[in-house]
């Protein structure tokens, strides 16, 4: 048993007079102890909502959630809204993209970090300053005791994720969830903020949902991959089997099209067609096929199912896969 | 001659105080003596971190920033010395696009309008008619419906915006673009579409490009020739293979080492420098070579001496005093050994002298160094300030390198080695405020506490000085 199932997960927007909209539609995943596992998409697949979702954190009003989350045994859709409360902190902890607009620009960080420490476990004062130093000391913030007092805006980028990080540790949470927490970051702080993160999971055997669109950064942390589109994972395997063959056409588009540092130069992109406004809704077929370079027409009958044409464990939503004779001749 | 030559460009902002009377207290230090050359059809990449200047130097060659002091030479002309009019019809064959799709274009303006404001600026087309029909080439070029026209930003997706953005630079049959992050805020799949057009435009039309990135995959996917910013100025520049198959100065290491590769191999076995601390302050920046503060391998020349771009051969221009002895291993990380050094020794006077200096040292992590991950990033932490943490740093248990490379070592005009040496001596050792954001030109950090060894850490009375701050740092350990 997993730490951390998600199963079937739904998120829908609506609310008076406004069309429904699908941001989530069945996503399931399985986070152990000690694992880093990816959900990998572009803008509007669904990814952040998905985080909220595990949360708590989404509004009440005018969203509706589906499917179970369920977290060392309990439901988090269904606990009550104080047991959620004790849990998010403690057990479960968020890092978010924007360590800026995160932080409360008017507080200083030590009280902002203290608070945590008060609330979950009781530390009060001196002591709860000396743990909050150690914290940001462990997570590689130079001079902990003035940094305390300062406030985020005098924090560099780098540090404010660091700080972020630190709260987010304060705890010892299980379960990490870290949404985009790299992508405000150049990429020599992003080096030292994975770095941390990769580092906290070996020692302490968290578990870390990683929420990411960068497919580097998930070939170099995670270990399993879920690749979402249009609110449903297309493709989920190991980040080995998925990076040797990308099997669903858009993981293969997405490969495709990026630039890599090592590859030979002059080799064009290969782009996927269109964008992400040109979904087709799951209940009608495969919502990549309009920008599909292999779609048939039984792509626009039914949903299709997850399947695992490959490997065992390497699951892929298509009816038509990108397998190695195709590769070639595409 | 090239197309476009940049001559020692300098942009420098200055930082004004009060109320009524704007007194300037300083300058920004932006973009800090960059020359380069940009041949005809070619495409130059410029990249670095956020706030190198690379942006400012774009906007420069523009003059949409003014310059300080340099020239900027296009097709023969001085572009930093026009009078403003003769600047404005040269923006014609000098166009930019922006980052931001959305925010560059006006959300009240239709895609005609945006488009046929700049033609009409610089009489392009006899009339209304004729520039509609221009326009729609170029959309057609471009890649976007012809109904485009009469349809707003707002219509449009992130990666079509960002084709209205190439395309309002194309109705004026530039030769030059300054892409400016073009495909920074797009997703990937759509970031190749826009990179796939920007190299067919180019091969079209023959077109110059100045490309301005963050995304070092991307530059090199589309550059001829890269250079590297690093805190307004150029640290190293090579043609695209050059670059990728043996960066040789210090930062470009550490930044192709960060970059990300999509392939699970590639993560698992490549060496990752891991640089510590952040940019400093282009306001405030450090004497000698830019870098000294994070380098990893930094000598004592490093904090003294500002190096120039020298070439090496074959168009590689590198920035570094040191290149050479880096790459053939003469040079050991003097960062990494510095820590270790330190609290190995910790009773010994002579190597205590050397203290500030080994106090700022936390740097880099290199694989090939036998200390681990967890190890490294410890190394990286606040050896600074608080004294206890100097003599209980883990890395303590790791030390038998001895400290001759750092006894050698002057104290470098570090933020950190200053503020470690003043807490030394003022018993208070109450942080200061500003210490660590200002870099305290060296003198005047002699003048304040003699503890800080200047070029002879050995010498006796330095030793002593030091000496006694450490002995109050034991103490309090």
């Amino acid at each position: 048993m997993a730490l951390l199932n998600v199963d079937q997960l739904s998120v829908t927007f609506g609310g008076r007079g406004r069309k429904d909209s699908i941001a989530v539609d069945g996503v399931s995943f399985t986070v152990d102890q000690g694992q880093v596992v990816g959900l990998v998409g572009e803008s509007g697949c669904g990814k952040s909502v998905t985080s909220l979702a595990l949360m708590g954190l989404l509004p009440e009003k005018g969203v509706k959630v589906g499917g179970r989350v369920e977290f060392d045994g309990q439901d988090l859709l269904t606990i009550s809204r104080r047991k959620l409360r004790d849990m998010r902190g403690s057990q479960l902890a968020m890092i978010f993209q924007d360590p800026l607009s995160s932080l409360n620009p008017v507080i200083p960080i030590g009280i902002q970090v203290t608070e945590i420490l008060q609330r979950h476990r009781g530390l009060k004062g001196e002591a709860a300053r000396k743990e909050a130093a150690d914290l940001l000391d462990r997570v590689g913030i130079p001079d902990p005791r003035r940094r305390l007092k300062e406030y985020p805006h005098q924090l560099s980028g780098g540090m404010r994720q660091r700080a972020l990080i630190a709260m987010a540790v304060a705890c010892a949470p299980r379960l990490l969830i870290a949404d985009e927490p790299t992508t405000a970051l150049d990429v020599t702080i992003q080096a030292q903020i994975l770095e941390l993160l990769k580092e906290l999971v070996d020692q302490e055997g968290t578990a870390l949902l990683m929420i990411t669109h960068d497919l580097g950064v998930v070939a170099g942390i995670c270990d399993e991959v879920n690749v979402l589109y249009a609110g449903r994972a297309v493709e989920s395997a190991g980040r080995r089997e998925l990076f040797a063959a990308p099997t669903h056409p858009y993981a293969h588009g997405l490969l495709g099209s990026i630039p890599r540092l090592d590859a030979p130069r002059g080799e064009p992109l290969r782009p996927i067609r269109g964008s992400i406004n040109d979904k087709i809704a799951w209940a009608d077929g495969c919502a990549f096929a309009p920008r599909c370079d292999y779609y048939t027409m039984e792509c626009l009958t039914g949903t299709p199912e997850l399947t695992e044409p490959r490997t065992a464990g390497h699951q892929v939503r298509c009816v038509n896969p990108v397998l190695p004779k195709a590769e070639v001749s595409a | 001659m090239s197309l476009l030559e940049l001559d020692d460009v300098k942009v420098h902002f200055p930082v004004k105080k009060g109320v009524f009377f704007d007194r300037t207290v300083g300058h920004v230090y932006a973009v800090d003596g960059i020359s380069l050359s940009v041949e005809a059809g070619q495409t130059y990449g410029l990249v670095g971190e956020s706030g190198c200047g690379k942006t400012t130097l774009g906007r420069a060659v523009l003059r949409l920033v003014d310059i300080t002091s340099g020239e900027v030479v296009f097709d023969g002309t001085d572009l930093a010395k026009l009078p403003d009019e003769e600047m404005r019809q040269f923006r014609r064959r000098l166009q930019m696009v922006f980052q931001d799709p959305l925010g560059s274009l006006n959300p009240r303006q239709n895609i005609e309008s945006i488009l046929s404001e700049g033609m009409a600026a610089h009489g392009i087309g006899t009339d209304r008619a004729d520039r509609r029909e221009k326009i729609k080439a170029i959309l057609a070029r471009v890649g976007l419906p012809a109904n485009s026209l009469s349809r707003y930003p707002h219509e449009f997706s992130g990666g079509q915006r960002q084709r209205i953005g190439i395309a309002r630079a194309l109705v004026l049959e530039p030769d030059v673009i300054i892409c400016d992050e073009p495909v920074s805020a797009l997703d990937v799949s759509i970031q190749a579409q826009v990179i796939n057009l920007l190299e067919e435009l180019q091969e079209s039309l023959g077109l110059t490009y100045l490309v301005i990135a963050h995304d070092l995959a991307v530059v090199r996917h589309i550059s001829d020739v890269i250079g590297v910013m690093y805190l307004g100025s150029l640290v190293e520049e090579a043609p695209s293979d050059a670059l990728y198959a043996g960066p040789k100065h210090p930062y470009t290491r550490a930044l192709m080492s960060a970059v990300p590769v999509p392939d699970p191999e590639v993560e698992d076995r490549r060496e990752r420098i891991l640089l510590q601390g952040d940019l400093p302050s282009p306001a405030n920046p450090p004497a000698g070579c830019r870098f000294h503060t994070r380098c990893p391998w930094v000598q004592e020349k490093c904090a003294l001496e500002r190096p120039v771009l020298t070439d090496l051969g074959d168009g590689h221009k590198v920035a570094c005093h040191f290149a050479a002895e880096i790459e053939n291993g003469t040079i050991g990380l003097t960062r990494a050994t510095g820590i270790e050094a330190v609290v190995g020794t910790d009773k010994s006077a002579d190597v205590d002298a050397a203290e500030p200096v080994a106090d700022k040292v936390p740097a880099a992590k290199v694989p090939a160094q036998k200390a681990s991950v967890e190890d490294a990033v410890v190394v990286a932490k606040p050896v600074a300030v608080e004294d206890e943490v100097v003599v209980e740093t883990p890395v303590a248990v790791e030390a038998p390198v001895a400290g001759k490379s750092v006894a050698e070592k002057p104290a470098d005009v570090d933020t950190d080695a200053d503020v470690a040496a003043e807490n030394e001596s003022d018993e208070a050792a109450a942080p200061e405020e500003e210490a660590v954001d200002k870099a305290v030109p060296e003198d005047k950090a002699v003048d304040k506490d003699k503890a800080v060894p200047e070029d002879k850490p050995a010498s006796d009375e330095v030793a002593d000085a030091a000496g006694t701050g450490a002995g109050g740092k034991t103490g309090s350990a």
